[in-house]
């Protein structure tokens, strides 16, 4: 299958490096952007559709860093390569649910992917790891620079690029920062922490975006307000929370290792030992079990294993993850019992 | 009656939920009602929370009399009331078609209305504050030639019709 050689790398965001990685999984900016004068996807007749898909499609693979990248049909793929996508965070639940005339362009090591069609006629995303929303915001600049120079967009001087939801108008740009919390969920601040958040005009949400619960004590926070602000200044405004949102965990993690030092090594060494000797793994409990593991990682209380290692296994014992590993379908017992295998096999270093 | 969930405590919480013109009833008690209400949540759409912004300024009928919830987007033929259904625009040119309504909407949602961000090259910007200005003179000189015909003020009419004729015509010679 097309997407499959995707199986054999890293994506960039699971690397487990740059700065602050032992709390920050992940920073992503996606810029939102229109065709002029053709109606946006939803509203679009199905020959209006096509023309935009095949349009963008040759405009994108021209584009800087987009040259010889993957492009995808979403009508071509199967269930499970759709999820597959999903899970790795290069499509959308739209484009899952809805797959005629869109696709997705995914560049190199899945760094910048573009999805044609989606809500709005291009969203060009851009994903780095560890808190480093300046740089992912450099790169989103340059492919959104060099498609200037073939597309002309629906831009308004008083209201910047228009978009379907006029929540997205503006500057279209939505950063995103993916952060590991559990001492904050472990000591019950996380709440708090959150509303505060939410009332500076930011939103979090869970590990698979809207609507998705807090598994493994991922949270997302991004920002809400897109017009009136300069690009620049939207990321420094949320890299200053995000910032205070670090130094937060960094001081539960310290509170904890002081006030309850062999609980806290308990409840890693445990997880750590089941995930090393279980034969039957949920998804559910994989996450709980992981994160502690990750945080053991992260504290230097697990030496053993590398963050790379853990972040991957997020990833890989998803659904779609290990029925194309496996190559065929199976159901929820057999993937249950693959997962605790591909789990044991990669924490025992096999 | 008992809770439909758990079966064991008496359901104070009664939900319809229309999914695909299928309707289900549901009665929970209050604890198994919090666990299901994140799905209850989903359902609740940006459709609905972008209506209720949109409606709480009231809606200022546009020029000529006609109704602003029933203003069409000449462009992609989107009504102000399709908008409010299912909370998209259905094109770029939307945004000045509805604009007497979106203004406020935009203030409500980001706390501006003025981009200050990224913008295509100066040169294509020029153009597009000629293209912009055009069109909303446009707009502007077929409201007032309503009003003028309904006044009966035939004079008046002539010359806004002329002004549309041109403005027209320029529009067609630019390509803006």
């Amino acid at each position: 299958m097309k997407v499959d050689h995707l199986l054999r790398q890293t994506c960039e965001w699971l690397r487990g490096t740059g700065p602050n990685s032992d709390i920050v999984m992940s920073s992503r900016v996606r810029l939102a952007r229109n065709l002029e004068k053709m109606p946006f996807s939803h509203w679009a007749t199905k020959k209006q559709e096509k023309e935009t898909l095949e349009n963008l499609e040759g405009a994108v693979l021209e584009a800087d860093l987009m040259r010889g990248s993957l492009c995808t049909r979403m009508s071509e793929l199967d269930d499970i390569d759709k999820q597959f996508l999903l899970e790795r965070h290069l499509i959308s639940r739209e484009h899952v649910v809805h797959p005629e005339f869109k696709s997705v362009v995914i560049g190199d090591k899945e760094v910048v992917n573009i999805m044609i069609n989606e809500e709005d006629h291009l969203r060009v995303q851009v994903m780095q790891s560890g808190f480093n929303l300046q740089e992912g915001w450099r790169i989103a600049n340059r492919v959104d620079d060099s498609l200037h120079k073939k597309i002309k967009f629906a831009f308004h001087p008083d209201w910047g690029y228009l978009t379907a939801c006029p929540t997205n108008t503006g500057t279209g740009l939505r950063a995103s920062v993916m952060l590991h919390l559990p001492s904050l969920v472990m000591t019950k601040q996380i709440n708090r922490v959150l509303q505060a958040i939410t009332k500076l005009g930011m939103t979090a949400r869970g590990l698979y975006g809207e609507g998705t619960e807090a598994e493994g004590n991922f949270f997302q926070i991004s920002n809400q307000i897109t017009l009136g602000s300069a690009e620049e200044d939207i990321i420094d405004n949320l890299e200053r929370i995000i910032r205070q949102v670090i130094g937060h965990e960094e001081n539960a993690r310290k509170t904890i290792m002081k006030q309850s030092r062999e609980m806290l090594l308990d409840k890693i060494c445990r997880s750590n030992g089941t995930l090393k000797s279980a034969h039957v793994m949920s998804t559910k409990e994989m996450m709980g079990l992981l994160s502690m593991v990750r945080l053991g990682v992260d504290m230097g209380l697990i030496t053993d294993i590398d963050r790379r290692a853990v972040n991957e296994l997020f990833i890989l014992t998803q659904p779609a993850h290990l029925q194309k590993i496996e190559g065929r379908v199976l159901n929820s017992q057999q993937r249950d019992a693959k997962r605790a295998n591909l789990i044991r096999r990669r924490l025992e270093g096999r | 009656m008992l809770c439909d969930e758990c079966g064991k405590v008496k359901a104070t919480v009664h939900l319809t939920e229309i999914i695909n013109d299928q309707i289900t009833k549901l009665n929970l008690c209050e604890v198994c009602a919090k666990q299901k209400g994140s799905d209850v949540e989903q359902h609740f759409g940006i459709a609905d929370l972008l209506a209720a912004l949109s409606d709480v300024e009231s809606e200022p009928p546009a020029q000529g009399g006609v109704p602003a919830s029933k203003n069409k987007c000449a462009q992609c033929g989107l009504t102000y009331e399709d908008f409010k259904k299912v909370g998209r625009l259905g094109c770029g040119e939307c945004y000045t078609a509805f604009r007497a309504s979106l203004v406020p909407l935009l203030k409500r949602i980001h706390g501006s209305n003025q981009h200050l961000g990224k913008s295509p090259s100066p040169s294509s910007i020029k153009e597009l504050k000629l293209s912009t200005k055009i069109h909303e003179e446009l707009e502007a000189a077929k409201q007032d030639l309503l009003k003028a015909v309904k006044k009966e003020e035939f004079e008046e009419a002539a010359a806004l019709r002329d002004k549309i004729k041109f403005l027209e015509k320029k529009i067609r010679e630019a390509k803006v």
